[in-house]
């Protein structure tokens, strides 16, 4: 397994090894399927849309619709308006969407189609039926990572659809971020028991988690509607749900609407939902019911009961920015010492928000962002580790290493469970709390010689 | 279930049925589609579409030249770095993603596990990526020393101008391997098609021929065999039971060093056709192998191809030995399928798959008893529905004309008749050697063939025929199961497998036994659904 990569770390400028994120449309293409009604399509050659759809449909089981332009060599050379005009015509007249959601490729991008303009004259030429909107957002990946094409396009929500009419409701917006239908699902949940108003956006529950009910539904119950997007402009206040992945829209939606936003941590693990909860304790001066402080107690019960088995454990964490920030401060929460942390995505905020985080515990942690899985091979081979979090990817390197490891992040291609129970809030903190747990105790199990092969533990 | 299917097949018209799908589309575009679909008919020449641009919009299953290049024929080289130039998501899509297994020889050099990328960034697409390229190499050879390397154009690259042909030839003479570029941009060709043709070139030139040892005995290559879910090594252990020796395979589970010899080979047996039948005709051009086209899916159809194989090689005790393992590995196959096929025998199916396995299972459908009721390819030529005689016909539109055709002449010092002149044609007359005769001619009457299909034609052709099982790829496969209808991917055998040969095709009837039979359908609907409401009242509470 990976038997290839040396522990000797040599330093690369132009080699990417193994990568810790993919690119921009992707991410898109995923927020789009959070509209309802909403049919994604990718402005470029073909291929990058078949490769999105199967690697979503990998992570969810689901199905994933998208449309593409189709490019061949003379939309390379002339441009792609002639494909999207072609493209808008056949997906309204056979597929009958409300909305459509227009990312565009690497292609597109280096050819510089402008897509306003299009769309522009597409309107005026009554290739959009009356009713029916088209959305777009530019994604080039030799830009940021799949976080950023999110991030670009629920920015794209706020720029087609947000109005200020002068009125203020009561209403808030919460921007999730990049995380999985269950966790959208968890949010809104929290929201509603604190009696709180709120539109999640985008929600990709009841899309991405549909039921098996014998007929396919191209357009699933789910998603946020455009009627619910425009009121995000009327809205009280916007919880944007980490930086990578929720703030532009947070901050677009001020710069339209003047809806001023609190910028926050992913809800993941303790001190992260805390800070949440509070936030939205302090914004709409409603208490949060018994039930939820509740399960925030079963969260510290788990950890007191349990502290044995994870303090001072050491812990490499890979994936997208905003759940390492959270995830990196559960595990300290827990004791453990997240010794290596890296992020595909860009930004030195990361590797300065980690440091942060650790300055009085792991001071000399290994972080870096734009880095990949080869170099988080290398470091752990040089500095073991007792746990590996992260996405499907690492467990080759849990193979190689033999290390537990716990499955985080995006993309899960090789277990279910991500679509249906989430991260976010203390229900996903118990979740996590397990994982992690069951996979420290099920080596320990593994390992243990006979005699101390225990029952209790 | 099965007799519902095959009774609405009856019932209807497939040819109304056809029309009327292509009729919810805008009028153009139902007037290209209609061309892409055709209603059997054994008893007239009949011509489909194929190998032309999707319509776009449509929502079709093709990928990219890149996909069918590096994703499909050179990935699986197990002991070459692959480094995909380009922004980051193409090399990340196509890392281990297919199932193309392949162990490592004995230098234990494999990097099928490693994903490779110059991972362009805004300044490389504004002043030029050559530069990074060049140091990729550079630092994977520094830390590999791999024996050979091979770069990937995606469509960014192309509209920029990298020269990578140039990049790959410095830097080979730099490094003293081999490196091979191909530009295989996403936008070149229609579909994956295209790529199959560049990699087909690049290995032709660069790769085949260039190591002469010999290999004694009745020696193979197998083209067009990847590997998915172990299936070369499969159709390997039966070979070797017979006496074949498999002296390369591309390019499943494939070895440069192996490839370098593949010129050394008597035969080469082609499996899928699209993606290998250029490489099966420039080595007989210039080496003088012939090709027979195999089929090793299905029961019959490996026993088929065995026996095509003997009758080339025209050796008694290969023959022989060929009948042997034919009877033993055959009662074996159809006993381990016998338990299956008594609960599949007469159910019907759709098969919707790349360029060749839409026709190789409806040869093991034929196995269990079942009917390939529709099938099409995603990105299939009119030769590989009609037959290998329309080649001569096909004119070559602007899409196919930018992929290079190299001139190919008989290799002064390495081509060797592996017949005489006499032999050759008799072989060539009977159709046992370089023939192909297409998917079409295998379908009954009455079936429906439907070129590079749409979701909504899918959908269409389910709901109307009510098929058990449809066989198509990942993006289908929820689709289809949402509608109710179990869902086989035959790109990447649901995780499972080999299908292939004789064991492979007892794999294959347990598991579509599996997934037409499973309680889990007749649980969709809830219980309190399918009780009229009145009954379910009683004052219980
Ligand atoms: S070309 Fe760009 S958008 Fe397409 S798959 Fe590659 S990296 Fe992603
Ligand atoms: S960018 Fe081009 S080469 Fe890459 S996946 Fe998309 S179509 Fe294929």
């Amino acid at each position: 397994m990976l038997d290839l990569t040396p522990k000797e770390i040599t330093k690369r400028k132009a080699l990417r090894i193994n990568p810790a994120k993919t690119c921009q449309p992707i991410g898109a293409m995923y927020a789009s399927l959070g509209i309802h009604g909403c049919l994604p399509h990718s402005h470029g050659s073909q291929g990058c849309c078949a490769y999105h759809r199967s690697h979503l449909t990998r992570h969810y089981k689901e199905p994933i619709m998208a449309a593409t332009s189709s490019f061949t060599e003379g939309a390379a050379v002339f441009g792609g308006g002639a494909n999207l005009r072609q493209a808008l015509k056949t997906m309204f007249t056979v597929y009958d969407p409300e909305v459509v959601a227009v990312h565009t490729t690497c292609l597109s991008e280096t050819i510089g189609d402008d897509l306003p303009s299009l769309i522009k004259k597409a309107a005026e030429d009554g290739i959009i039926p009356k009713g029916k909107t088209v959305i777009h957002t530019n994604t080039p990946s030799f830009v940021g990572s799949h976080v950023t094409g999110f991030s670009n396009m629920t920015r794209s929500m706020v720029r087609y659809f947000s109005r200020e009419n002068g009125e203020t409701r009561e209403l808030i917006n919460i921007i999730p971020g990049y995380v999985e239908p269950s966790d959208m699902r968890e949010i809104k949940r929290l929201s509603a028991e604190m009696g709180i108003k709120s539109v999640v956006f985008p929600d990709t529950s009841d899309v991405l988690d549909a039921p098996q009910r014998g007929r396919l539904e191209l357009y699933p119950k789910g998603g946020v509607t455009t009627k619910e997007l425009r009121d995000t402009g009327e809205a009280a206040a916007t919880l944007a749900l980490g930086g990578f992945a929720s703030e532009d829209a947070a901050i677009e939606l001020e710069r339209k609407c003047g809806v001023s936003y609190e910028l926050l941590d992913l809800p993941i693990g303790i001190s992260a939902t805390d800070r949440f909860i509070q936030a939205a304790i302090d914004i709409t001066g409603k208490e949060p019911p018994a039930s939820i402080t509740d399960d925030r107690g079963r969260v510290v019960d788990i950890m007191t009961d349990m502290l044995q088995y994870l303090y001072g454990r050491k812990v490499a964490l890979f994936g997208d920015p905003d759940h390492l920030i959270s995830m990196t401060e559960f595990v300290k929460d827990l004791g453990m010492k997240p010794v290596h942390v890296i992020t595909g995505t860009p930004g030195k905020k990361f590797e300065r928000r980690i440091k942060a985080l650790l300055k009085d515990t792991v001071p000399d942690v290994n972080v870096r962002s734009a880095a990949d899985l080869f170099l988080m091979h290398q470091w752990i081979k040089n500095s073991p580790v007792d746990l590996l979090i992260g996405n499907v990817y690492g467990k080759y390197i849990a193979r190689a290493e033999d290390i537990p490891f716990v499955r985080f992040g995006f993309p899960i291609l090789d277990r279910i469970g991500h679509s249906y129970f989430p991260t976010v809030g203390y229900a996903g903190a118990m979740r996590l709390l397990e994982k992690m747990v069951g996979a420290i105790l099920d080596r320990k199990d593994r390992d243990d010689p006979d005699e101390h092969f225990e029952l209790v533990m | 279930m099965s007799e519902q299917a095959l009774s609405n097949i009856s019932r209807i018209n497939p040819e109304d049925l056809l029309e009327e799908i292509v009729r919810s589309y805008p009028t153009k575009v139902a007037r290209k589609r209609r061309n892409h679909m055709l209603v059997r008919n054994p008893d007239e020449p009949q011509q489909i579409q194929a190998n032309v641009r999707t319509v776009p919009g449509i929502i079709t299953q093709r990928g990219c030249c890149y996909a069918g290049c590096k994703g499909v024929v050179i990935g699986p080289i197990v002991d070459m770095v692959h480094i995909v130039h380009g922004p980051i998501g193409c090399s990340y899509y196509s890392w281990m993603t297919r199932r193309n297994l392949g162990k490592a020889r004995e230098d234990g050099q494999n990097y099928l596990q490693y994903c490779f990328s110059t991972d362009m960034q805004e300044e490389n697409i504004i002043f030029g990526g050559e530069k990074k390229l060049m140091a990729a190499v550079e630092e994977a050879y520094e830390i590999f020393h791999p024996k050979a390397v091979s770069i990937h154009a995606t469509c960014p690259v192309g509209l920029i101008g990298d020269d990578i042909q140039h990049v790959a030839k410095m830097m080979s003479e730099k490094l003293g391997i081999d490196i091979i570029a191909f530009n295989c941009e996403g936008y070149r060709g229609v579909s994956q098609s295209a790529g199959h043709h560049i990699a087909n070139n690049g290995l032709f030139e660069k790769v085949v021929g260039k190591d002469d040892i010999e290999e004694e005995g009745f020696t193979v290559n197998c083209l067009g065999e990847y590997n998915i879910g172990g299936d070369a090594w499969e159709i390997e252990r039966v070979l070797e039971r017979c006496g074949i020796k498999v002296m390369s395979t591309f390019s499943g589970n494939g070895s440069y060093d192996e490839m370098r010899r593949a010129h050394m080979a008597s035969l080469n047996l082609v499996q899928c056709h699209r993606s290998i039948n250029y490489m099966a005709e420039m080595m007989e051009t210039a080496y003088g192998i012939p090709w027979i086209k195999v089929n090793f899916i299905g029961v019959k159809a490996m026993s088929k191809s065995l026996r095509k194989i003997a009758q080339f090689f025209d050796d008694p005790a290969l023959t022989e030995r060929v009948e042997k393992v034919i009877a033993e590995e055959e009662e074996r196959a159809l006993k381990g399928i016998e338990p299956h096929r008594e609960r599949l025998d007469g159910k019907t199916a759709f098969l919707f798959v790349g360029g060749s396995r839409a026709h190789h299972y409806q040869d093991l459908f034929r196995d269990l008893g079942m009917k390939t009721v529709v099938a099409g390819y995603e990105f299939g030529h009119r030769d590989d529905y009609e037959g290998r005689q329309v080649l001569p016909n096909l004119k070559l539109d602007a899409d196919s004309k930018n992929i290079p055709e190299i001139e190919v002449r008989p290799d002064p010092e390495r081509y060797r008749p592996r017949k005489s002149p006499e032999v050759l044609e008799e072989l060539k007359r009977k159709g046992l050697i370089d023939n192909y005769e297409g998917m079409i001619p295998d379908m009954e009457k009455g079936s429906i063939v439907v070129d590079d299909i749409s979701h909504f034609e899918l959908e269409r052709l389910i709901e109307t025929l009510k098929p058990d099982i449809v066989c198509s790829g990942i993006k289908d496969k929820y689709v289809i199961q949402k509608m109710g209808v179990p869902s086989k991917q035959l790109h990447s055998y649901d995780y499972s497998g080999p299908y292939a040969g004789y064991e492979g095709a007892v794999n294959f009837a347990r598991e579509i036994d599996m997934l037409v039979n499973s309680p889990a359908w007749s649980m969709i609907t809830a219980p309190w659904e399918k009780t009229p409401l009145l009954k379910a009242v009683p004052n219980k509470v």
